[in-house]
């Protein structure tokens, strides 16, 4: 038999004003099951909770309802005062009838009924409550990093530097990202590679930090503290150990002619390269599509020039499983291509722009190329078309951002800042140019970032024109750039010789894929989704997995190194602890009941529900039923509304309980 | 805006099956901003919209409930990631089975309040206290669940003939 005690709070005046309290204590107290019952000014205050402990003790308590504020604010607070009292925390329950009863209502008649009313129906609840044993799960105190820009790998090496092993996993051939393309950076115009490189080398030295290039996530399975990942290493068709990274076979290679992606394709690479003379680690790869060898089974002059004896035409892609405990997801960003649209998609490009067809319009990006020492052109801003130095250039801000009927709202932030900086690098470079910037708003929120776009203008002379490009067409080796100035309001012509898009960073390709391997949410972007937009910005809803840099979002390199290191600091606190604790609000089968019909499965957006065999003692397969995963199940209960035999329960909520709720009305 | 003493005839039973992360939140947000509302709402706490069974909406009329509101998080919201999109497919079939049996369908609401929709919350709880007082009380099912429930008594020939038989 249970005893339940019953405690009423008048929350200074903010319940009694309207809810005649001690009425309530009288009458709950008549309820079946109650046999105590009181109420107090305020109960979550120390004297409060010591009344509180003091019956439980004194008038042997089972179960406790408390009725004052919404459970959001004080459940917490009452349960460890029952805990502290000697009862499992999930005997007690609060009825809510401040937020939803006393402040919404002022009739006093009408509020003290409803009042009685709530804490009768938490009283049958509670009744039906269960000790409920606190879940915990061991912690494998490893973390894997996927993506290997300056967002993966400053979370790998914060996490490495506080002594836990890192599994870094980059799709490329080398770490690096889109910083170690970037020229110099906003708003201090440091050398992107000179930050970025010691960086690198300190990820591939790090006894802690091991790394798989070339490389992507196949399969993730497990949960928070539990993961196993199965990686796929791509077949290098150089050996990592004998390479001595020595170039010798890049040098030799016949095929000479091939794209450079690194160099957003204006640079040529051979078939066996590294994107980058910097890359890390420095092995080549060889580029099966491109290679004399596999297309026709000649050449193989790196393997004769080898002297290591590195090259190897058998390798095989491998699949590598690893065990870890948390997972920080910093694949980055991609930039919108206008020219070629994926089908079914619903961005639509910039035809009207001529990017891909007039070959001295280029994005942001190449232009980084073309600005970076050591890109193609060794710093020299030149034409991709004829290699002249253009004197007028023209850059247009938010191609693809903030432009809803092409398909993208979003503001892709980092453009404003770029497009200033690109302003400067010219006009460093090019002493008699001229640039004009198209633009709708120059937004620069950031430390020191208003003063530099200032200092584009007014030191660097950069010619600001607020307003749209309409069209773009070349004219002999000219490009006419037709828009408007809406602060004067006349149409503006403008004869360049490049022009340069700031095109909007969308995730990478793909993304969408590997939110499904992993389980975590995206909006309709592509972008992945933190848990909370404020609160929990850098975890994903699925514990267990945190989020850094520009797959979440745009963000500058200053935002994505903090994000890295909140994520890092986020795997570090999971990892601070041996055994994983966590409410035990979770699904339970029934297995007595379960006919294996798997709804529950299907419903279950974690992939918390397993099969499970039931076999006899000779070990002949009675049934397969459903299991539910303590350690995955964040307590939906979906599992349950979908059960056709009802034979799993959400702990906390059965049907047992919301049916004697309803039956209590 | 004063709230007077209800003068109506008829107060109807209203029961609100809601989610905790949007719903709920969103009628704490009500009281926090000491909005107005009629008093017949009887709010059941759930983690999300997915947990919660037709039954218990079978149930709520059967205990004497005029009208039954179902609440949770807006699409793409959903604190369990997909809980809202499989409760609005099975409402959506179960309000077919509903209207088969009889139940007028307005009795029955089915709406998203945010945790940021105090307001809303507000609106939607009176709205359909307004249409059910005027629809009347609900009697179908408290007729049935009457005639379910079983007085003891040897009353008819089969019960007297599974009686004798034993």
């Amino acid at each position: 038999m249970s005893r339940i005690g019953v405690f009423i709070c008048h929350c200074g005046e903010n319940i009694s004003r309207t809810v005649d309290v001690e009425r309530v204590a009288l009458e709950v107290g008549k309820l079946p099951g109650v046999s105590f019952s009181t109420d107090y000014k305020y109960m979550c205050s120390d004297p409060g909770q010591n009344l509180l402990k003091k019956a439980i003790q004194e008038q042997k308590l089972t179960h406790i309802v408390v009725a004052a504020c919404s459970p959001r604010m004080h459940e917490k607070t009452f349960r460890k005062a029952v805990e502290a009292a000697g009862l499992n925390p999930y005997l007690c329950e609060m009825a809510n009838i401040r937020e939803h009863c006393s402040w919404v209502h002022e009739n006093r008649e009408e509020a003290t009924v409803k009042a009685t009313e709530i804490v009768g129906m938490m009283v049958e609840r509670v009744k039906k409550n269960r000790v409920l044993p606190t879940i915990t799960v061991p912690v494998t105190k490893r973390s894997l990093v996927i993506g290997g820009g300056i967002a993966g790998i400053q979370a790998a090496l914060d996490i490495a530097d506080c002594g836990h092993e890192v599994i870094l996993v980059e799709r490329e051939p080398s770490i690096g990202g889109h910083m170690a393309q970037l020229s110099e950076t906003f708003p201090t115009l440091d050398c992107s590679q000179c930050i970025m490189t010691p960086k690198m080398v300190d990820v591939a030295n790090h006894p802690k930090i091991k790394l798989y290039t070339y490389s992507e996530i196949e399969l993730v399975e497990g949960y928070i503290g539990n993961f196993q990942v199965t990686i796929k290493k791509r077949a290098r068709s150089v050996d990592e150990d004998k390479c001595t990274g020595c170039g010798v076979c890049m040098t030799k290679c016949p095929q000479k002619k091939i794209p450079n992606k690194f160099d957003q394709n204006i640079g040529m690479r051979t078939a066996i390269y590294v994107p980058f003379p910097q890359a890390v680690p420095n092995t080549p790869v060889i580029d099966r599509d491109n290679c004399t060898w596999y297309k026709t089974g000649k050449c193989g002059v790196c393997q004769k020039v080898c002297g290591p004896g590195a090259v190897d035409f058998e390798q095989q892609d491998k699949l590598i499983v690893e065990a870890v405990g948390a997972i920080v997801v910093a694949t980055g960003f991609d930039l919108y291509s206008i020219d070629e649209k994926p089908k079914g998609s619903p961005i639509k490009g910039y035809g009207e722009f001529g990017h891909g067809k007039i070959p001295d319009v280029i994005d942001g990006m190449t232009f980084e190329r073309l600005a970076s020492a050591s890109g193609p052109t060794g710093g020299k801003i030149l034409r991709p078309s004829d290699g002249k130095e253009p004197k007028q250039i023209v850059f247009i801000q938010c191609i693809g951002s903030r432009a809803r009927e092409k398909g993208i709202s979003y503001c892709s932030k980092v453009c404003c800042m770029y497009t200033a900086k690109h302003t400067m690098l010219y006009h460093h470079k090019v002493h008699d140019g001229q640039a004009y910037v198209f633009f709708m708003d120059a937004r620069t929120p950031g430390k020191s970032y208003d003063e530099f776009w200032r200092r584009s203008i007014e030191e660097e002379e950069a010619v600001y024109i607020r307003g749209m490009v309409s069209r773009l067409y070349q004219k002999g080796d000219k490009i006419v750039v037709m828009g408007s100035d809406i602060a004067v309001g006349v149409q503006v012509e403008i004869e360049a010789d490049m022009v340069v898009l700031a095109t909007a960073v969308q995730p990478q390709k793909g993304a969408e894929l590997l939110a499904q391997k992993l389980g975590i949410s995206y909006d309709k972007y592509n972008f992945y989704s933190e848990a909370h937009a404020k609160l929990r910005p850098v975890e994903c809803a699925t514990a267990g997995i945190y989020l850094a840099g520009a797959c979440q979002g745009p963000k500058d390199i200053p935002e994505t190194v903090s994000q890295a290191s909140a994520a890092a600091a986020k795997v570090m606190t999971l990892f601070s602890k041996d055994q994983l604790e966590r409410e035990p609000i979770v699904a339970r089968v029934k297995e007595s009941g379960c006919v294996g019909c798997f709804a529950c499965k299907k419903v279950c957006a974690y992939g918390a529900v397993e099969e499970k065999e039931i076999r006899d003692r000779q070990g002949n397969l009675i049934k397969t039923v459903a299991f539910v995963n303590p350690g995955v199940c964040a307590g939906c209960g979906t599992c349950q509304a979908t059960c056709p035999s009802k034979s799993v329960e959400l702990d906390g909520y059965t049907d047992e309980q919301v049916i004697a709720m309803i039956e209590a009305l | 805006m004063k709230h007077t003493a209800p003068t109506h005839d008829f107060e109807p039973k209203i029961i609100a099956f809601v989610c905790t992360w949007c719903t709920y939140a969103g009628a704490d947000l009500a009281g926090t901003s000491r909005m107005q509302y009629p008093s017949n709402v009887r709010v059941l706490k759930f983690p999300c919209t997915g947990r919660i069974d037709p039954v218990f909406i079978l149930k709520a009329f059967q205990q004497g409930a005029d009208g039954v509101l179902v609440s949770g998080c807006h699409p793409g919201d959903c604190h369990y990631i997909a809980g809202n999109f499989h409760a609005r497919r099975r409402f959506a079939v179960f309000r077919k089975l509903l209207e088969f049996i009889g139940v007028d369908l307005k009795r029955l609401q089915f709406s998203w309040v945010s945790a940021a929709e105090g307001g809303k919350w507000v609106e939607v709880v009176t709205d359909l206290t307004v249409k059910v007082r005027a629809m009347g009380p609900m009697t179908e099912f408290k007729e049935l669940a009457m005639e379910e429930q079983w007085s003891g008594a040897i009353n008819t020939p089969e019960l007297q003939e599974a009686y004798n038989a034993i």
